[in-house]
């Protein structure tokens, strides 16, 4: 570890931080209908919309009739996509000449890019037309991201608002999600990453001559816009197979630095969100603080994993940490955060291949996506995914003091910690569950790229990853089989969607409760007790959970590199 | 349900046209206005024939040249297309070697790379990023310590003074952005065009 690596991890944190206000501001105003500076420009397109689609704005929905407007949005989406895949080979865009994606490639894609996961069983560039990676993909990419936001203003509304049958309106939700939030910042982003080197044509991919006189294919395609909307709303797929560390798809430590920030940005400035709608900026840093405590903590492992390297490395007589699979432009301390960051997020972009990474340092994205990716987490998925634990530690402090417990004013009771502890546990039963019949299966061990406890830890990350709808691989497991494709996508369905259904639920019996003016008995939720309260509660709730499977893969992998045992 | 179906068609159409058709294609029009040497791909051109791009690493095996990293892209085989072989730096399909850190055949690969290297040019540490594959397997750069440490070669198989060489690799060392961003590194492409273009000088 050096200092230069350290400065670049605190200005990075410095710099989030420095977003959360004025975005969480903006976006306050965005979902409260008020007048911003872009309304005037907006307003027509939106009520142009509304009119179109027969939608009363002002016509807010039930909890229940919000969630089916989702689902039905979520199912057009998926038959839409899938349709495009099937269907590319006849249709315009196509200069690369792409065949249509098989059947269950094209179902896993869909499922995964509908559930904001973005796992890719495939190679952008050698599977996907432009048409399919801008009409399929790019819009899936806005629009999972902008359901993602509107649920999580839904949760916070439930902790707001006092007696009230309604949650908000999703049309007007995932509307003004797309239009005011996601496409304003992505329209600079996209020019920002061409300034930067990353293509935008619709041309076809270039032939080269090289200095020694081969041929050389260069994959291009319309990818800075793609690109920014894959990282602001933490969807990770890659134009590219390799992902962010594709020079094309992340060309600088300039445009790396900037795509992590647009990991971390919604999700982060959501937090302030929460502060302000609650009536309490205070509340929103409290969790936030919880986030950047362990943020900070799986960068410093992961940091320290791949800058010690791999001791078979260091026998060789090398040094300088762990470069497999890394990019020189990142090096180290860029690759490390951006491995924590994406899977902090539900990001899963990736600028170096995590299945090279060292077992510690591969281990802690897992830890990262086990805990459920509350740390940040994905746009929206994050701050209610957080919200449900918070909701378990409120519990928790309550039995211990014999109180019912409260929280920003609402009375935490049974119905809220069932749904929460159903949320919770719905992850872990897909990633264990599926971990466990593969790793019995003969087929499906064959996908496995590497032998030992490796081979688990790429299976366990898979499942893992698909689970917590992020996206990122161990890539050396062969995911492109009937087997994977279809469990896969059972894991991202089950991963998104039942923890949705519990947290809008809770939404709904919050938002119908009364508020409790706070009193001397309240436990104070702004303070470093609070912290360390649901600190303790997600480590303990995951970590009982998890350990076992990471004592298989990660630690045993580990234990064999100090023994220089080799597989 | 069914009064939510109208709604859910015409925002999905109406976002769809926005986000996958208007704000790609306006982009694409901006920033071929803009930037239209990087929005293609910052390619570079010698007599009208595009011989590479600055930001994709090419397959160097010449020992009048600079080397790159280690890639482990794969392509067709010629005799039958549905299997793969090694085709190092193969830019319609970047990927890493996916290998462990416990993998056996890392650990071999590495170790008769390091051996290679360390006949070629013994007494200097050999640098990791010369024996590490890249990620995308298309990095355009390698440290400087990787530069320099394969100056002896190519100064020999070009018959040129080894301080000449020298010379041209630090002209080539790109530094920190801002003195902390990022990684010191050289554009191997960049440092292989410029030795071609002293030698015909």
């Amino acid at each position: 570890m050096t200092v230069v690596g350290w400065i670049q991890i605190l200005v990075y944190c410095a710099l989030v931080a420095a977003l959360v206000k004025p975005l969480g501001a903006y976006m306050t105003r965005v979902f409260n209908g008020e007048v911003s500076f872009l309304s005037h420009i907006l307003r027509p397109l939106e009520a142009g919309l509304y009119r179109l689609g027969g939608i009363d704005a002002n016509r807010e929905q039930h909890w229940l009739t919000y969630t089916v407007a989702m689902l039905l949005f979520n199912a057009i989406g998926f038959v839409s996509l899938y349709a495009l895949m099937r269907l590319q080979a006849v249709l315009p865009l196509n200069p690369a000449g792409q065949g249509a994606v098989a059947p269950d490639l094209a179902f896993n894609t869909a499922v995964s890019f509908v559930t904001n996961t973005n796992w890719q069983n495939y190679g952008g560039e050698s599977t996907m037309s432009y048409l399919t990676q801008m009409v399929g993909l790019t819009v899936q990419n806005f629009v999972s991201a902008a359901t993602g936001i509107a649920l999580a203003v839904v949760l916070i509304r439930g902790f707001a608002r006092a007696s009230a049958a309604t949650v908000g309106n999703f049309w007007v939700d995932i509307t003004r999600a797309t239009l005011y939030i996601l496409l304003p910042i992505c329209i600079p982003f996209a020019l920002f990453l061409v300034w930067q080197g990353v293509p935008q044509t619709l041309g076809p991919y270039v032939e080269a001559t090289t200095l020694e006189g081969a041929k050389q294919s260069l994959a291009v395609g319309p990818a800075a816009s793609q690109i920014a909307i894959k990282m602001l709303g933490t969807n990770g797929g890659g134009f590219f197979n390799a992902n962010a560390a594709h020079p094309f798809e992340n060309p600088t430590a300039l445009s790396n630095l900037v795509q992590m920030l647009s990991i971390f940005a919604i999700g982060a400035a959501l937090t302030n969100v929460f502060g302000r709608m609650v009536g309490n900026e205070r509340q929103g840093w409290a969790i936030l603080a919880v986030m950047g405590v362990l943020f900070l903590a799986g960068v410093a492992a992961a940091y320290w994993a791949e800058a010690s390297g791999n001791d078979a490395f260091t026998a060789l007589g090398l040094s300088g940490g762990n470069m497999e699979g890394k990019e020189v432009r990142f090096g180290i301390v860029a690759s490390a955060l951006f491995a924590v960051v994406t899977t902090a997020a539900s990001c899963g972009a990736v600028n170096a291949m995590h299945d090279s990474f060292t077992a510690l340092g591969g281990m802690i994205p897992l830890i990262n996506m086990q805990l459920g990716e509350i740390i940040v987490g994905g746009v929206g998925a994050g701050l209610y995914g957080m919200l449900l634990f918070i909701i378990i530690a409120m519990f928790v402090a309550g039995l211990m003091v014999g109180r019912t417990p409260e929280y920003v004013g609402k009375k935490i009771e049974a119905k809220e910690v069932k749904m929460a502890m159903l949320a919770i546990l719905v992850l872990p039963l897909m990633y264990l569950g599926w971990t466990a019949a593969a790793v019995v299966m003969p087929s499906a061990v064959a996908s496995m790229a590497n032998a030992g406890p490796h081979g688990f830890s790429e299976v366990l990350y898979a499942y893992t990853s698909q689970t917590a709808n992020n996206g990122s691989a161990f890539g050396g497991l062969t995911g492109n089989t009937l087997w994977y494709n279809t469990t896969g996508a059972i894991a991202m369905l089950v991963g998104r969607f039942l923890m949705i259904m519990p947290a809008m639920a809770i939404a709904g019996s919050l938002a119908a409760k009364k508020t409790v003016p706070a009193s001397s008995g309240t436990f104070p939720t702004t303070g470093g007790l609070f912290v360390g309260l649901v600190i303790g509660v997600i480590l303990i709730v995951g970590g009982l959970t998890f350990f076992p499977a990471l004592a298989l893969g990660p630690i045993a992998e580990h234990l064999a590199m100090l023994r220089a045992q080799n597989f | 349900m069914l009064r939510e179906l109208r709604p859910a068609i015409v925002v999905f159409i109406g976002l769809t046209l926005i986000t996958g058709l208007a704000y790609p294609l306006a982009m694409t029009g901006v920033a071929q206005a803009l930037f239209p040497w990087r929005a293609n791909g910052s390619l570079i051109e010698e007599d009208g024939k595009v011989i590479g791009s600055t930001l994709i690493g090419q397959y160097f095996t010449s020992d009048r040249y600079f080397h790159g990293r280690p890639s482990a892209t794969l392509g067709p085989a010629p005799a039958d297309p549905s299997k793969t072989v090694a085709e190092p730096y193969n830019a319609v399909n970047s990927m890493g070697s996916n290998l462990g850190p416990t993998n056996k055949a890392l650990i071999e690969r590495v170790k008769g790379d390091v051996d290679a290297l360390k006949a070629e040019n013994p007494g200097t540490a050999v640098p990791i990023d010369l024996v590490t594959t890249t990620g995308s397997g298309l990095d355009p750069h390698i440290s400087p310590e990787a530069a320099i440490f394969q100056v002896p070669r190519v100064a020999k198989a070009r018959g040129m003074p080894e301080n000449r060489v020298r010379e041209l690799v630090s002209q080539h060392i790109e530094g920190r952005l801002l003195d902390f961003l990022g990684e010191p590194r050289v554009n191997v492409l960049a440092l292989n065009l410029a030795l071609d273009r002293g030698a015909t000088k």
